[in-house]
């Protein structure tokens, strides 16, 4: 590796310094944070170190299976995430199609991603697959858990608005347009919002870490800049699916808005 | 007579529960009875708002189950007790139910028209934010006017405006359901309305249908 500089065990732990510090702030200021700290301390630790043998594993035995395994796992793994992230009650119809709209947005850019631009090969390459799909998958889940939030809060919120549309002979479409569009606008924001900042306001963590392990930024920069689009693509992606199927889970077949 | 409406062995959980209704075409008919007897869930059945839980509603004589909703809401077109106005501006509410009920636009003029039929003198581009109850709850009726359905359901159409304005708008809801020959089933509290203008009047008593003609 081009001069890298490789951790010892020692390095390492020093850095948890940072921890003990933050305990000793909040038991001095009487904030009872310990556990959670020490907690998602330890869970870090422990998750990155299994990823980082998983990764070796698979990097050395590379196999089409694993891949698929580690893309099936991720999405059932980001689905699940979507399902607690949102408080409001959800109908069983809703949550299929966040699984749906998320499986099928995800995969498709993923495929389009690395087999159309990176141009991957062989296709289940691990080292590709595994990092790209997985900032991908997890770009996607956030904005598609705003969507869900956002969509299920309006249809609520503004039950008048769409029986009243209704009642004057809107369709259901027509009816929920607004908290639709909505929804949409509020799910991708926060992906453009971040394209803004890029560069200038924070260093994105994939080429940062491409820049630490001695990759020129010139390649770094035109990695971000694929992904940030790849990432684009597959948040609008997911998100549009899910809010065109989405807001006919909250009628029936009678196009009479259902909330319960 | 001719019926616009039958209800066969209608029930809605607890709330409603009518063996055999039949709403005349053509005519007025006014639904009363004490809040909370069930009137308007009853006149959101007939706009398949809900649908019963038991039972069968003909429209003239078709099942409504098997209609297409939005075409029986094209049709019957109805005015909720507390309709949601639209932004920004009055114009906008006038084509917005055009635009749902998938009707040509109109021209400034017959849109003027419909406000004056509920004697709301607005300019078409005020802005609804600053309208009183009763302007917005007569906007709300020109906005059913427009869309010139064959069936006109009202449910408590006056309930925000004062008495005057209340005598005014049933008495243009009564002129313009007569002069294009539609039917006409409004919900209301009033006695005196429902024995003025009612042509068929039904009781409902906790969710039962007690008596049809004369109150």
């Amino acid at each position: 590796m081009n001069g890298i500089i490789d951790l010892s065990f020692w390095q390492l732990a020093s850095a948890y310094i940072f921890v003990v510090a933050l305990l000793i702030i909040v038991k001095m200021k009487g904030i009872a944070r310990e556990q959670e700290i020490l907690i998602s301390s330890v869970r870090m630790t422990l998750q990155l170190i299994i990823v980082g043998y998983v990764l070796s594993y698979l990097f050395e035995h590379e196999n089409p299976l694993y891949t698929l395994l580690i893309i099936g796992v991720m999405e059932v793994f980001a689905i699940l995430n979507i399902y607690k992230r949102i408080k409001a009650k959800m109908s069983v119809k809703l949550k299929k199609v966040i699984a749906l709209s998320m499986f099928a947005g995800t995969i498709l850019s993923i495929f389009y991603f690395l087999f159309v631009v990176i141009q991957i090969s062989p296709w289940y390459k691990t080292q590709y697959f595994v990092p790209l799909a997985g900032m991908i998958i997890g770009n996607s889940m956030t904005g598609i858990s705003l969507g869900v939030d956002r969509l299920v809060d309006g249809m609520r919120s503004k039950k008048d608005t769409i029986e009243t549309a209704l009642m004057l002979g809107a369709t259901p479409k027509m009816a929920a347009k607004t908290i639709v569009d909505h929804a949409f606008d509020s799910a991708i924001m926060p992906t453009i919002n971040s394209m803004v900042g890029m560069g200038i306001v924070f260093l994105p963590g994939m080429m940062t870490g491409q820049i630490l392990s001695g990759t020129s930024p010139l390649t770094a920069i035109e990695y971000q800049i694929a992904i940030m689009l790849g990432i684009l693509g597959s948040v609008s992606l997911t998100v549009i699916l899910f809010v065109q199927l989405g807001y006919k889970s909250f009628f029936n077949k009678q196009k009479q808005l259902v909330l319960d | 007579m001719e019926s616009v409406f039958q209800l066969r062995n209608i029930r809605y959980g607890d709330i409603l529960n009518i063996q055999h209704m039949d709403i005349p075409k053509d005519k007025i008919t006014c639904i009363v009875g004490e809040s909370g007897s069930g009137k308007t869930t009853l006149i959101k059945m007939l706009n398949c708002l809900i649908s019963p839980t038991e039972g069968e509603i003909l429209f003239q004589e078709k099942n409504i189950s098997e209609m297409d909703p939005v075409d029986l809401r094209r049709r019957v077109v109805m005015l909720g007790q507390n309709p949601v106005i639209f932004p920004v501006t009055v114009r906008d509410n006038l084509s917005i139910a055009l635009r749902f009920s998938e009707k040509e636009p109109l021209e400034e003029q017959e849109m003027k028209k419909y406000l004056a039929m509920v004697h709301l003198d607005k300019n078409l581009d005020q802005p609804v934010e600053n309208m009183s109850g009763g302007e917005k709850q007569r906007l709300a009726l020109a906005r059913v006017f427009i869309l010139n359905p064959e069936v006109l359901l009202l449910d408590e159409p006056s309930s925000a405006l004062d008495e005057e304005t209340e005598i005014l708008i049933i008495e243009e809801t009564v002129r313009y359901v007569k002069h294009y020959g539609k039917t006409l089933i409004m919900v209301t509290h009033s006695k005196l309305i429902a024995e003025t203008y009612g042509e068929n009047i039904i009781k409902i008593s906790k969710g039962q249908f007690v008596r049809e003609g004369e109150m």
